[in-house]
């Protein structure tokens, strides 16, 4: 069996959003890069089953969109553990496209895996269309997958709970918060070995992109925060109730 | 030419948000001279789905097979997708939750239509189609252009609000094409808490952090919780610690909430944190830390001890709630 792990190259989470070009486009100035949080879980994950499935999983491999600035990200994933990592050489510009490019890439596995969104532009989409391009199933807000005899059980949060489903390979899980608990961080010997494991730039196919970013705003502020005493709780319930009339 | 809305429904009834979507959706039909549809896949009662029309859907078509029941991504995308070629949809509005999340992109592809997620207000441009949504996790706002002639669109809850209007609909019962085979996964096993209010639908948020100590302190919280009709929440270190489950973690890697009030207590307000919250209306912050980044974000704010203020504050409450009555 093999899992690939689509990868998006995203700002670290603490970084202050700045823009440029007349508000047109991210200011990359000084900005860190990290494999997207959910797409670390999801790596960290694959690891883990194929630790516990003793053999049953031969490869494990992760793919990006980017241009050569991406690499850093790929190579941390094949530190923390990844096999081989695919760099789909074109910016990342528009869900469906991204989607397309991956799923030339993707057609020869049996699980693939995606990270629920990606923290910067917050799109929800390149799994779900993923798995129409390759026209197989794909399962969402995935909290668990696991892999027992030859079943795949996937845990499937929903409002209050959470299904128990099963699906066939190969299929597309596109995971969150509780696939795996903590992210694997690469050791000291996964650094030195991930400069011999293949990084291979792919070329990329010729598809249209159906959205454009054109412009971006900064949230506006916020009014300064009323302080209330410590002693005066009482004013607190006045004020929810009263100004803000929210209870 | 129409717009189509999908409105999911949670054990045959509809939400607030199947409501809201229903609005947003008639609203973009108005001003594109044409009209809403809803679709509801599903066993719901005819009475049930009346009420969407209340919103402004003209038509209401029902696939009510019994087949239906559990959301399988490639049934009901194909089920979606069909529908909104019978109708000649420009537009396919979802809600920007779990099944939104599931089935928007799928129906996009199968449009070819360019797909915007998570937008908070109607198209500030009908010719260039642009649509305002979130970026960066709430730090950002973005301007977006679908170029191609089909749109899909994930509305994200409580940025639109409700509209009523004279209910002027039909409901049209519809069996789509389908076999088997179109169905790929199978369930289980379902587990479901009963009796809570859910997170991402509650109009409060009681949320304890890192300040609350340890797992042993939350009675307080489902106190107030349970006072106000609220649902609980925490902040990342508290479901890393296993405090709480990671269900209720609320933040840039957890669940984006937008309540009317959202209490912080105890969370000193790190980005991420704000990130998943910052879409509330309200937001009360109590830290013992006068300089936490929270303040800068809250409406309200209390510098002290949250095992002795929340007490406090349930008795200040339940006084009030008291002399209401």
């Amino acid at each position: 069996m093999k899992i690939l792990i689509c990868i998006s190259n995203v700002p670290d989470t603490t970084t202050k959003i700045k823009f440029t070009g007349d508000s047109t486009e991210f200011d990359v100035a000084g900005v860190q890069w990290i494999i997207n949080p959910w797409d670390e879980l999801a790596l960290t994950r694959a690891l883990e089953l194929k630790e516990k499935t003793n053999g049953k999983i031969e490869k494990i491999s992760v793919v990006s969109v980017g241009l050569k600035t991406a690499e850093p990200t790929l190579r941390k994933a094949l530190a923390i553990g990844a096999d081989e990592a695919f760099r789909i050489d074109c910016e990342a510009k528009d869900s469906n496209s991204v989607a397309a490019q991956i799923a030339e890439v993707a057609k020869d596995y049996d699980i693939i895996m995606c990270g629920i969104e990606a923290s910067d532009y917050n799109g929800s989409a390149v799994g779900g269309m993923l798995s129409e391009f390759l026209n197989i199933p794909s399962v969402s807000s995935v909290s668990n997958l696991d892999i027992e005899n030859n079943d795949i059980l996937i845990s499937r949060e929903i409002d209050g709970g959470a299904e128990i489903l099963t699906t066939k390979i190969p299929f597309v899980a596109i995971v969150q918060k509780g696939i795996a608990i903590e992210p694997r961080i690469p050791s000291m010997r996964g650094i030195m070995m991930a400069r011999k494991k293949p990084l291979n730039v792919v070329s990329p196919i010729e598809v249209e992109n159906l959205t454009e970013f054109v412009s971006f705003e900064l949230p506006p502020s916020k009014a300064a925060c009323k302080m209330i005493d410590a002693e005066n709780v009482k004013e607190l319930v006045d004020l929810l109730h009263n100004e803000a009339k929210v209870i | 030419m129409s717009i189509l809305v999908y409105t999911e429904n949670w054990d045959g009834k509809f939400k607030k948000l199947s409501f809201e979507l229903v609005s947003y959706a008639s609203e973009i039909a108005k001003k594109m001279n044409t009209s809403a549809i809803a679709l509801s896949i599903g066993k719901v009662e005819e009475s049930e789905l009346q009420k969407l029309g209340n919103y402004g859907a003209e038509k209401i078509i029902s696939v009510s097979d019994e087949k239906n029941k559990v959301l399988d991504n490639q049934a009901f995308s194909k089920i979606i997708a069909e529908v909104a070629n019978k109708e000649n949809s420009e537009i396919i509005v979802f809600a920007h939750n779990n099944s939104g999340k599931a089935l928007a992109p799928r129906v996009s592809v199968k449009l070819h239509a360019g797909l915007v997620s998570g937008v908070i207000a109607l198209p500030s441009d009908f010719d260039t189609f642009t649509v305002s949504k979130k970026a960066f996790t709430g730090k950002a706002i973005a301007n977006v252009v679908i170029k191609s002639p089909k749109k899909v669109l994930t509305l994200s809850q409580n940025s639109f609000g409700l509209i009523e209007t004279e209910n002027n609909s039909i409901i049209e019962n519809f069996e789509p094409e389908l076999s088997d085979t179109d169905f790929t996964t199978e369930l289980k096993e379902v587990n479901k808490i009963t009796g809570k209010v859910i997170l991402t639908d509650a109009e409060i948020v009681i949320s304890g952090g890192r300040g609350m100590k340890s797992s042993e302190n939350w009675a307080p919280i489902e106190e107030l919780a349970e006072l106000l009709g609220a649902a609980t929440a925490c902040s990342r270190p508290v479901s890393d610690e296993n405090w709480r489950p990671h269900s209720e973690h609320v933040g840039q890697t957890g669940k984006i909430i937008a309540p009317n009030l959202y209490f912080a207590l105890g969370i000193s307000g790190a980005i991420q944190h704000l990130g998943g919250v910052s879409s509330s209306k309200y937001i009360v912050a109590i830290n013992t830390d006068h300089e936490a980044p929270i303040f800068e974000s809250a409406d309200y704010g209390i510098v002290g001890d949250v095992h002795k203020l929340i007490p406090e504050l349930i008795s200040e409450i339940k006084e009030l709630k008291e002399t209401e009555n």
